[in-house]
């Protein structure tokens, strides 16, 4: 029996990373006190379908719920935000006011959306961030009621997702980047130029190279309108800010941790860095919120905002926090996303950072099925497959195993393989707002 | 012994009933060179690697060469036309993308979900008139008597071939099947009887096309054969011929061996055999398992199109490599206890139905049949017990199983 003043483990996030981080521990030994904290009301559930199947109206957002490992026994503390980290006295403090001891801590609390400036029209309805279940569900709601335009601003992967079932659902739509094709800081615009097509042949209206200045509504504070850089405008009843995702780290502040809006900065333990760089053997932290040195990619500081990293590092901080610290193991990972959008399923491995060159090794861009790799200074870092991702384990090995580029050559469907510019935009600038 | 020979003594009709030593021993070394060349790979995470490498081919059938008929104008122009169109269709198994892929498309259109679905019933009714018809005698033998007759009629039924025509083509599919089999291969007379088998069920394939295509059927090849969007056939007909014979060939030559090997199996772990009697939700288990521990298909040969290094071994440019599934279904770095039957087994990722692009296509049908198949003779027959362990064996090393199953039984209910 676990004795009840027993502090026990902690788990901050009810997310992905904190269900597998907690199933984790227990599937290592752990028999003790494990609390689990989460801001939003439900149980952890799954977000891949949400920007899929679930605008779809093919699945309900209630029906995302994660299975979980029957032995788990988690004291569940949900709908309480965490606020505040104590970390001299080992106690998290929460929303309702509650204190919460720990002898160590799991921080998975992931991202948020970053939302339309409340300055530029945030505040008007019917302007919708997609991360969590509730957007979902509202999002859903609202593509029931037949928008005459969706505007959606940002051609990332939830842009992109969300554009694809638009159109299914036959509502027109309208997607704004400011770069020269969607996905282009994850893929390039070469490969992003086979979205555009994807975009134009399923009716979406592309504006590519542009921005949305403001947003604009009605006398009911309804949004109707948008105000882009180009000097034009687009009528739109409903709109998606698709801007990507800010950590969520705010409540860290005072907690002494390096964390700002791009993560709470790890070693390669995921022990959480004190202000001083030291680490703290106490905390810990796994998933989207997580910034670590990757070992593959020669210790640069990256966060990975990937299913598959979720769970990996959950998994991997729950060991070394149950191990001695003479036995903390370094995580290494090789990072890997899928989207499916426009009837392709788009799988990719590695970091495309900093890549200058490109090769596809099998199938064509013109036929949409495809695998092409990344190089950077003659080494493969990585890969993208649409449609054609059967082969992407070996050459996720060939990129773990750091081998030239292109690292495959001699395989059963290979023409002819020629090398090209993978075409990313320009670093963005540190003072480059996002949009709006 | 030299372990540059381990695969010829797999190869050995000797080691038939027990090939699992010997793959325990080419597992020493994860890739291992053999004496002709050739790299077997018998380690789980080895093949599992390979089956994601676009560097392996399986177009390593040999090229089919007709043998000389006498007829001076036959041999000079009509056969090298004939063994060209031979190797430029072959099934789609010994194809690679993109071909591959284009066929097993249409193969998997018309595998669908509810067309399988839908074979529970019909499935159980054959199940239970074969075993009927053995009602009142004190043995039986099993692939005689089941494991044979019913896939074939699943099969042909599917396929829309009369299940009155399937004792001329017996014959050939067996013949035909030797192409997965390394000796028959190498065989000359093997290989051109293998052609003439092809030949004949090629011409049996065509007319029964032909017919599909005036009066089409519910069936596959029905709607393999008709036309697509621009009214043009969706297959060519060469392709169309050598995958109706693949369908029909593996429908008969690898659901049998399941059957009987879940049998076998079960009749050496009775306890399991009273388990599955009393509660049959274990059948799926008891079948991954039995795919796992017996599978169908032993092993099946590629080519190395380039230099691939795996598990610290080179293989060379041009390299036959033999994939030997059933070693990595035994390797105990993936498999605890992996010399055990236990349908308890917990994340059983075997290669029961091989791996990679050319998974096998039939894999939720053969497990239906099996299913039902093995779940009616636990319940049905009463007292059941092996004549002979180990079972006299067929001669094929890859798709290996028992030649007869004799089983003494106290009566059927």
């Amino acid at each position: 029996m676990t004795p009840p003043d027993q502090a026990g483990i902690v788990v901050v996030g009810a997310s992905l990373a904190g269900l597998r981080g907690a199933e984790a521990l227990r599937r290592h030994g752990y028999d003790g006190r494990l609390t689990i904290v989460g801001d939003e009301a439900y149980l952890p559930y799954d977000r891949p379908p949400l920007s899929k199947h679930v605008l779809a109206g093919e699945l309900t957002a209630d029906a995302t719920t994660l299975p979980q490992s029957p032995s788990l026994r988690a004291e569940w503390r949900l709908g309480q935000a965490a606020v505040a980290l104590d970390r001299a006295a080992r106690n998290l403090h929460l929303a309702d006011g509650a204190v919460l001891p720990y002898d160590k801590l799991l921080i998975a609390t992931g991202a948020q959306a970053r939302p339309w400036p409340a300055g530029s029209g945030g505040t008007l309805s019917g302007v919708f961030t997609l991360r969590g279940r509730d957007d979902a569900a509202r999002l859903r709601v609202a593509l029931e009621r037949r928008p005459r335009r969706v505007l959606i601003v940002g051609g990332g992967l939830i842009g992109c997702e969300a554009a694809s079932c638009c159109r299914d659902l036959g509502v027109p739509v309208t997607l704004v980047d400011p770069n020269a094709t969607p996905l282009a800081r994850s893929l390039g615009t070469l490969i992003g130029g086979v979205i555009v097509e994807c975009l134009r042949a399923a009716g979406v209206d592309f504006r590519p190279g542009t921005q949305v200045l403001g947003l604009e509504g009605d006398a009911e504070g309804r949004v109707t309108r948008a105000r882009l850089r180009d000097g034009s405008t687009i009528e739109a009843d409903l709109v998606i800010a698709a801007l990507g995702a800010t950590r969520a780290t705010a409540w860290l502040a005072g907690a002494g941790l390096l964390a700002d809006s791009s993560g709470l900065t790890c070693d390669g333990a995921c022990r959480a860095l004190a202000s001083d760089g030291s680490a703290d053997s106490a905390v810990y932290a796994a998933g989207d919120v997580a910034r670590w040195p990757i070992p593959l990619y020669g210790g640069r500081l990256v966060s990975v905002e990937h299913w598959g990293n979720a769970v990996e590092q959950a998994a991997h901080a729950a060991r070394n926090m149950l191990a001695a610290a003479h036995d903390q193991r370094p995580y290494d990972h090789l990072p890997a996303f899928w989207s499916s959008q426009f009837g392709i399923n788009i799988k990719a491995v590695g970091l495309s950072e900093g890549a200058d060159s490109l090769a596809v090794v099998h199938g064509s861009r013109a036929s949409r099925r495809f695998l092409a790799v990344y190089g950077r200074q003659g080494r493969s870092i990585a890969a993208v497959s649409f449609d054609q991702a059967r082969w992407l384990p070996a050459y996720a090995d060939a990129i773990a195993a750091g081998c030239p580029f292109p690292p495959i050559l001699d395989a059963t469907d290979q023409i002819r393989i020629e090398t090209l510019a993978p075409g990313f935009p320009p670093p963005r600038r540190s003072d480059e707002a996002h949009h709006g | 012994m030299a372990e540059d020979t381990l695969f010829a003594e797999v190869l050995d009709q000797a080691n038939r009933s027990d090939p699992y030593p010997i793959y325990a021993r080419l597992r020493a070394n994860p890739v291992s060179r053999q004496r002709d060349g050739s790299f077997v790979v018998s380690t789980h995470a080895a093949i599992r690697s390979l089956i994601f490498d676009p560097r392996l081919s399986s177009e390593d059938l040999p090229p089919s060469h007709r043998p000389r008929t006498g007829n001076p104008l036959k041999d000079w122009l009509l056969n090298p036309i004939k063994d060209r169109i031979a190797t430029a269709h072959r099934p789609l198994i010994f194809r690679d993308p993109p071909d591959h892929d284009t066929l097993r498309g249409f193969v998997m259109r018309e595998f669908s979900v509810p067309r399988v679905r839908a074979l529970h019933e019909p499935v159980g009714r054959e199940v239970d008139r074969l075993i009927d018809a053995c009602l009142g005698r004190d043995q039986v033998c099993l692939v005689e008597d089941l494991s044979y007759p019913l896939p074939v009629a699943v099969i042909c039924d599917l396929l829309g071939v009369p299940e009155t025509d399937e004792p001329q083509f017996q014959a050939w599919a067996t013949q035909l099947a030797t192409a997965l089999e390394p000796d028959a291969r190498h065989d000359e007379a093997s290989r051109h009887k293998t052609v003439a088998a092809f030949d004949a069920i090629s011409a049996y394939m065509r007319n029964l096309i032909r017919q599909k295509r005036r009066n089409p059927g519910a069936d596959m090849i029905s709607g393999l054969a008709a036309s697509g969007p621009q009214g043009k056939p969706v297959m060519s007909d060469f392709d169309l011929i050598s995958t109706a014979i693949l369908l029909l060939v593996a429908g008969h030559e690898t659901t049998v061996n399941l059957i009987t090997n879940g049998m076998l199996t079960l009749l050496r772990h009775p306890e399991e055999l009273e388990r599955l009697r009393a509660d049959p939700e274990r059948a799926p288990r008891v079948i991954e398992e039995v795919l796992r521990y017996e599978p169908p298909v032993h092993f099946r040969t590629r080519k190395a199109l380039g230099t691939i290094t795996v598990a610290g071994q080179t293989i060379p440019k041009g390299a036959p490599v033999i994939l030997l599934f059933a070693s990595g279904n035994r390797d105990p770095a993936r498999f605890a206890d992996p010399d055990r039957f236990d349908p308890d087994r917990e994340d059983n990722q075997h290669f029961g139905f091989g791996g990679g692009l050319h998974y096998c296509v039939g894999a939720p049908l053969a497990r239906i049949e099996a299913e039902i198949a093995l779940v009616a003779l636990c319940r049905r027959l009463v007292r059941p017990r092996l004549m002979a362990d180990p079972p006299p064996y067929r001669t094929g090393a890859s798709l290996r199983g028992p030649e007869r199953l004799g089983i003494h039984i106290d009566g059927i209910v």
